[in-house]
């Protein structure tokens, strides 16, 4: 069968790959298709900041030789993806949108690439993020913005603005983000993408360089509910090389995502992630899914987590306190940059001069709020005090848990702003996250789904799940169910209005 | 600051002021992987062929806990007396140095696994031995940093160097510090406190087998915190000598301290919270950098590692398997040896416990392993400046030393030189007797020849013995002695002269 | 309100090893003391008897066997490095000029 590349750059993950498994396409043929959209767009959107084509290429055809002689192939076999550069790759660069790496080859794979490359995945480049994944706007990639294929003129959110505009282009069926504070879900809503936070622990980070140890977590970018569990199915579970992974069975998110069903669950709304601050197209547009839910069978309840409002706070601190001591060791002494070494200057000032030139506005913002909060004098006013609220934040979870079977809310307060309109006003910045961050500081999982456009601006507005930690699969039971109810509605996946680029 | 201070002589400061000492030891476990990686610990491995992405800090990497590193730590806490906590954390140190490779290091802070133990020592004394209750505050896990060299400059040392290199073989290597109380009231026996402290710290390792403790190698160090008060005044400021990395030196670096912490109170001047680095050469130590402006380590509890809960079972099965104490085995061995206190102190302060005792194990008559250990290998140790157990020579090699005197073989005399050549590094001890040629003359033929020699040349004597004056033997028997080298059975040849001569004892 | 000066900000500067200008002194002290006037706001929350949480994930005794493996090829670690000498890291020297 013969499948024209512009049909094959628009299936979903889980068709390409019974496709490939079938022997209808093969995986090379698939890989081109997607290398060429990339050549095509990419300059446009800026989602990817390194392609792998030679290195994708050989991999299809491994897979397709595989695949001949009748060997066992992974779920996902052949099928490409990108990688948010902040995962480490073997031999290609890594820079996590930092110049302080720029040209840095890690001598390792990430496990996730690890799973990626055993389940016999097509990579095919690394995606553009804010550097070190600090942004909600991939404004700050030392590299250039990633532009929103829904409007060029936009943010695709971040910190994966690459992961998830590159699905939003066309570019690749799935990709892998980084969620610390909502890096996975926000850049999702503002893409009409979907994106999963799983639970802490639930992915490996061995080879995810940190951002905050104790938040950051990978997890699943696609264009559809069950594409995104055949990609999280891949990539989770315990992993040794991983302290805090966490040694149980992954739960079957692929049957909850192919079951789809929430007769019976109740779903409550949290009071504190609504209102104020918010657009009126994002709460109209979650309104009506929320009657949607209700009309599937589900029995809606309000709960209240009073200690959300305090989430914003100690975010801003524990992340940038965690950071300052991640970000140490890029000093220009054993990789990366170094700068001012002519032999006047002592290790102190090379070390000074290397990371002043090397990192960028955000980046030192963010290192000197958390020297800050760890000082002598301020730790406990700071630091301590934000995990006791952290604790707090997880006993409200746990409150409202007790009385419905997933949480939901907007996933972000406003659809896709200009790129520029918030770059230099950190504080404004901050608040596309207040949504994301409470399910980081207690652990737990969320994904966000596309519920429609909004009628304000005509782009894109998500939703977003939480579910109690392990509970991961009832992301894609509701997820699921929710997606094929809004699809029935308008005949196909949002996505499919994204305009041509 | 000035380094022409002057000091006071220590008997002289031992009048006016008392010293407070505080003793931080840190001891490289003896694992086969690292505290937080697989990486081997191999010493002297060529540069950088024992690193990770963990233990080389690259971006991504994460540590996970080595378990006998924790067992080694329980089991040392446990042979301190140490309450073994149920529920700790590592910390991250944030401080930036090129041989650390995150630019801070995983450490214990304000959760140590083990806590409030004590170590019993015992110092030579006037009075005889004395036993000194060293109170310890802490013991807790750490990860060494990587080692430098200073390049370019004219001593290699930091100072005036242009430049460094860095090996991060070391690097990630499992840390135990083992931090003291303030141990008061020694007075002048502070110096040895310090050293029957480490000294006897270093035999707990050694008898629980959790690193081979060898300060040469730097997998013992020790620094050393001072401050000296006068009788009933409140306590002085605290100096911090660090670099002491020998028994001798912790007793030379307490011993020089109070003589310069004296110099700089009588000469109306006071004493500056400061690190002191502490050299071998001189036995003297220099300013390091002031702690005046107290370094903001900025610890937080490190997220990359989950908790440490050791269980109730776990710690008693650990205990149980605990091997004797060396004071326990000590006052074992003292009376299976029939030996008296001082003997044993003598044995404890060189160093020598052990080392007699594995020579006994390997067959060595006790009163001869004790003999040659605080002996003539005492003697050469001291010479050298090393620790005794530094020293090339084996248990095994005094086993076949002591054989071959006994078959007459060798005499005192040859043995000496035999372990003269193994200590030289000529071989083991047939190598060296072969290539020394130092066997015993028992050819008859040669030994009568030399006898005849020596008679010849001392008629006088020779008539003497004739006369029953037996003992005049010894000249005739030094004579022969002389002749051959020392070689000969001195016994021997007086039955063999004697015989000659027809005259019988 | 949390006041945060230019001198603070400079030492800050200094702990995190960040050689900054000038300019960017008076820019980040009135951006962090608007952000930390902001997140101070958990002060107001009453928590003494509350314990903290530093792991999102209640897991503990996580470890590993003792069990030496081969480790990196040192060519491919020191190519990374922006100097070596003798198989090593090359780094500035380490102690200021005041201080040699």
């Amino acid at each position: 069968m013969t499948v024209a590349a512009a049909d094959l750059i628009r299936q979903p993950a889980s068709v390409l790959a019974a496709a490939i498994s079938a022997g209808e396409v093969s995986s090379v043929e698939v890989t081109k298709a997607h290398l060429a959209r990339i050549a095509e767009v990419d300059e446009r959107v800026h989602a990817f900041l390194q392609v792998t084509a030679e290195a994708a290429l050989e991999s299809a055809q491994v897979v397709d030789a595989k695949r001949k002689t009748g060997a066992k192939l992974g779920s996902l076999a052949g099928v490409p993806i990108a990688v948010k550069d902040v995962l480490t790759m073997r031999g290609v660069p890594t820079t996590c949108g930092s110049k302080i790496l720029e040209g840095w080859c890690p001598p390792y794979d990430s496990t996730v690439v690890s799973r990626l490359r055993a389940a016999d995945m097509v990579i095919l480049g690394k995606t553009n993020m804010d550097e070190f994944a600090m942004g909600s706007s991939t404004e700050h990639s030392a590299y250039g913005p990633t532009h929103n294929p829904w409007d060029l003129a936009r943010i695709p959110g971040g910190s994966g603005g690459g992961s998830a505009a590159a699905l939003a282009a066309f570019e690749t069926p799935l990709s892998i983000g980084t969620d610390t504070g909502g890096s996975i879900r926000q850049p999702a809503a503002v893409t009409g993408t979907v994106g999963v936070k799983p639970t802490y622990g639930g992915v490996s980070r061995y080879g995810l360089v940190a951002l905050a140890s104790s938040l950051d977590q990978a997890g699943p970018c696609a264009r559809s509910v069950l594409d995104a569990a055949l990609l999280h199915s891949v990539i989770a579970g315990h992993d040794p090389r991983d302290s805090t992974s966490i040694n149980a069975p992954v739960p079957d998110v692929v049957a909850a995502a192919n079951r789809g069903d929430v007769r019976g669950l109740r779903i409550g709304l949290v009071k504190e992630l609504s209102g104020e601050g918010y657009q009126a197209g994002v709460l109209q547009r979650f309104n009506e899914a929320v009657e949607l839910l209700q009309g599937l069978g589900a029995e809606v309840v309000e709960v209240s987590c009073p200690h959300f409002d305090y989430a914003l706070g100690a975010y801003y601190l524990i992340l940038p306190s965690e950071a300052s001591s991640n970000l140490a060791r890029f000093d220009g002494m054993r990789y990366g940059l170094r700068v001012g070494d002519d032999g006047s200057n002592s290790v102190e000032q090379v070390m000074s001069l290397s990371r002043e030139a090397g990192f960028g506005a955000e980046v030192k913002r963010r290192i000197m709020l958390g020297t800050y909060a760890l000082s002598s004098g301020y730790y406990d006013a700071y630091y301590g005090q934000a995990q006791k609220v952290r604790t707090l934040i997880t006993r409200d979870f746990n409150a409202a848990f007790e009385k419905a079977d997933v949480l939901i809310s907007p996933t972000a307060p406003t659809t896709a702003f200009k790129i520029g309109e918030k770059v230099d006003d950190p504080l404004a910045m901050y608040l596309n996250d207040i949504a994301t961050i409470p399910v980081n500081l207690a652990g737990n999982c969320a994904m966000s789904l596309p519920v429609g456009l909004s009628p304000a601006d005509g782009l894109p507005v998500g939703l977003q799940i939480m579910a109690p930690p392990m509970a991961d699969d009832r992301l894609y039971l509701v997820g699921a169910a929710l997606e094929s109810a809004l699809t029935d509605s308008w005949g196909h996946l949002l996505i499919e209005e994204v305009p041509d680029l | 600051m000035s380094n022409a201070q002057l000091t006071v002589p220590f008997d002289e400061a031992m009048t006016r002021y008392e010293p407070i000492i505080g003793l931080e030891v840190h001891v490289e476990l003896g694992t086969n992987s690292k505290m937080f990686c697989s990486c081997a610990t191999a010493f002297g491995a060529p540069p950088n062929t024992q690193v990770c992405p963990v233990c080389l800090g690259l971006p991504g990497s994460m540590p996970v806990l080595n378990k006998v590193a924790v067992e080694s730590t329980i089991r040392i806490g446990l042979a301190l007396n140490c309450e073994i906590a149920t529920w700790c954390r590592f910390a991250r140190k944030n401080y930036f140095y090129p041989d650390m490779p995150k630019d801070y290091q995983v450490s214990q802070y304000d959760e140590p696994l083990c806590t409030n133990g004590w170590l019993d020592v015992t110092v030579a004394t006037d009075d005889g031995p004395q036993v000194v209750r060293v109170e310890i505050e802490r013991v807790h896990m750490e990860e060494d940093t990587g080692k430098l060299t200073h390049a370019g400059g004219a001593t290699g040392r930091i100072h005036g160097a242009d430049y460094s290199l860095v090996d991060y073989n070391r690097a990630g290597i499992p840390l135990i510090e083992i931090v003291t109380k303030t141990v008061i009231g020694t007075g002048p026996l502070a110096p040895a406190v310090a050293r029957a402290y480490v000294a006897e710290l270093r035999d707990v390792m050694r008898a629980l087998g959790v690193s081979d403790v060898r300060m040469e190698e730097g997998s013992l160090r020790c620094d050393v915190n001072l401050s000296l008060n006068e009788p009933g005044a409140g306590w002085g400021t605290r100096s911090e000598t660090k670099n002491v990395n020998s028994l001798r030196s912790v007793e030379r670096a307490v011993h020089s301290e109070i003589e310069r912490q004296a110099g700089v109170l009588d000469g109306g001047g006071r004493v500056i919270q400061e690190t002191r680095h502490f050299h071998e050469d001189t036995g003297r130590s220099t300013s390091g950098r002031s702690k005046e402006q107290a370094e903001d380590y900025r610890y937080f509890p490190e997220p990359d590692l989950v908790p440490i809960a050791p269980t109730r079972s776990w710690v008693e099965e650990l205990r149980a398997e605990l091997p004797e104490v060396p004071s326990v085995k000590r006052a074992r061995l003292q009376s299976t040896w029939g030996i008296n206190e001082f003997e044993l102190a003598t044995l404890v302060n060189a160093g020598a416990v052990e080392l007699v005792e594995s020579s006994i194990a390997a067959g060595v008559d006790p009163a001869a392993a004790r003999k040659w250990w605080t002996g003539e290998l005492l003697r050469v140790a001291n010479e050298r400046g090393v620790e005794l157990a530094d020293l090339p020579v084996t248990a095994t090699q005094i086993a076949r030393v002591e054989s071959l005197i006994a078959d007459g073989s060798l005499n005192d005399k040859l043995a000496r030189q035999v372990f003269e050549g193994v200590l030289a590094g000529e071989g083991d001890v047939d190598v060296v007797i072969a290539q020394r040629g130092l066997a015993v003359v028992s050819d008859d033929g040669a030994l009568l020849a030399a006898i005849d020699e020596a008679l010849a040349a001392q008629p006088d004597v020779v008539e003497k013995i004739k006369s029953g004056k037996i003992q005049a033997a010894g000249a005739i028997v030094g004579a022969v002695m002389k002749t051959t080298k020392g070689q000969a059975d001195a016994a021997k040849v007086r039955a063999l002269l004697l015989d000659r001569l027809g005259v019988s004892e | 309100m949390t006041a945060i000066t230019r001198d603070e900000v400079a030492h800050l500067a200094k702990l995190a090893r960040l050689d900054l200008s000038g300019a960017e002194l008076d820019h980040y002290a009135g951006q962090l003391a608007v952000i930390l006037q902001s997140v101070a706001r958990i002060g107001e929350v009453a928590a003494d008897d509350i314990p903290p949480t530093s792991h999102p994930v209640p897991v503990e005794n996580v470890f590993r066997d003792d069990i030496a493996m081969p480790g990196l090829d040192r060519a491919e670690v020191l190519a990374a490095a922006p100097a070596t000498e003798d198989h090593r890291f090359r780094v500035p020297r380490i102690l200021d000029e005041e201080e040699a």
